[in-house]
């Protein structure tokens, strides 16, 4: 199998590893940002958060969104 | 360079940000003016963040007008503002006071640009669009395995998903539907939607690892 086919079959069916739902993705997003943005070790802290970030495009854009606003606020 | 999760506690918060959280919960727990002001700069953090969020996605958005820009953003900061003080007492201080509104007002704004962005538009809940797993440059043998790999996706979601995981996989992952899109039309929420698309994920990974398409097990279910 290619690798093009690898991907695209990767992204339609999802993380393998242990994810948390969306309910617990935005309980803890501002937490997971702060660590994230401190230089720590996040996925250590959370885990199981990066992998439906990967899986979920909505938290995705939420976390992306926070990560960058929150990072406004340190510079 | 990275540190690991246990130095966190000790560095989250400096000092000042931690001081300006408890800032700004005492002055939104107090009452009269004080009470008032606060609430008053909680709403213009909030509407900082909503607009934020609406400027980083002009694309999408490019047929609609700024005023409606804008009322999606008040929209979005007055939602996040009852939402922010109804849970007050769920702030644990995991993170700054600031940071932790602010996921409200983006979750608003956020939900509020998907919805307008797919007014109008049609769902569809039966898979038209199947995805190419080979480009137009591909080779004959890649253009074989991708047939075979499709053929083997299809048959999988017809026979191994129930029917309301094959209506939520094919909007979500197929269509591209945003979530809370297809939550706003099916009557639900997005974390039940989410989970339905766990387990259809769960089940077609299983169906197509058993015929060697694809390798590995989701290691555990999302709640």
């Amino acid at each position: 199998m290619s690798d093009q086919h690898d991907q695209r079959l990767e992204r339609l069916l999802g993380p393998t590893d242990m994810e948390v739902g969306c309910d617990e993705c935005f309980d803890r997003l501002d937490e997971y940002v702060e660590i994230e943005l401190a230089g720590l070790d996040a996925d250590a802290a959370v885990p199981g958060l990066r992998a439906h970030l990967v899986g979920c495009p909505a938290c995705r854009e939420e976390h992306d969104a926070l990560l960058a606003l929150a990072g406004e606020d340190r510079d | 360079m990275i540190g690991t999760a246990a130095d966190y506690p000790r560095l989250r918060m400096g000092q000042s940000d931690a001081r300006s959280s408890e800032v700004w919960l005492e002055a939104l727990r107090s009452q009269g003016p004080q009470r008032d002001q606060a609430i008053s700069d909680l709403h213009a953090l909030l509407l900082r963040a909503a607009r934020f969020e609406v400027r980083r996605r002009p694309a999408a958005l490019s047929h609609v007008r700024g005023e409606a820009l804008e009322d999606i953003a008040l929209q979005a900061a007055d939602d996040a503002l009852i939402a922010v003080l109804a849970k007050l007492d769920q702030y644990r201080g995991a993170s700054r006071f600031t940071t932790w509104a602010y996921k409200f007002a983006l979750l608003e704004a956020g939900v509020k640009l998907r919805r307008r962005a797919w007014q109008g538009r049609e769902i569809v809940l039966e898979p038209e669009a199947w995805p190419a797993f080979a480009d137009r440059g591909a080779s004959a043998q890649e253009r074989l395995e991708g047939e075979e790999l499709l053929r083997a996706l299809r048959a999988a979601i017809d026979e191994d998903l129930t029917p309301h995981q094959r209506t939520v996989f094919v909007a979500l992952a197929l269509s591209q539907v945003p979530i809370d899109v297809l939550a706003e039309r099916l009557g639900t929420t997005r974390g039940a939607l989410y989970k339905t698309l766990h387990d259809a994920r769960r089940k077609l990974r299983a169906a197509l690892s058993a015929g060697g398409y694809v390798e590995g097990t989701i290691l555990q279910e999302s709640s």
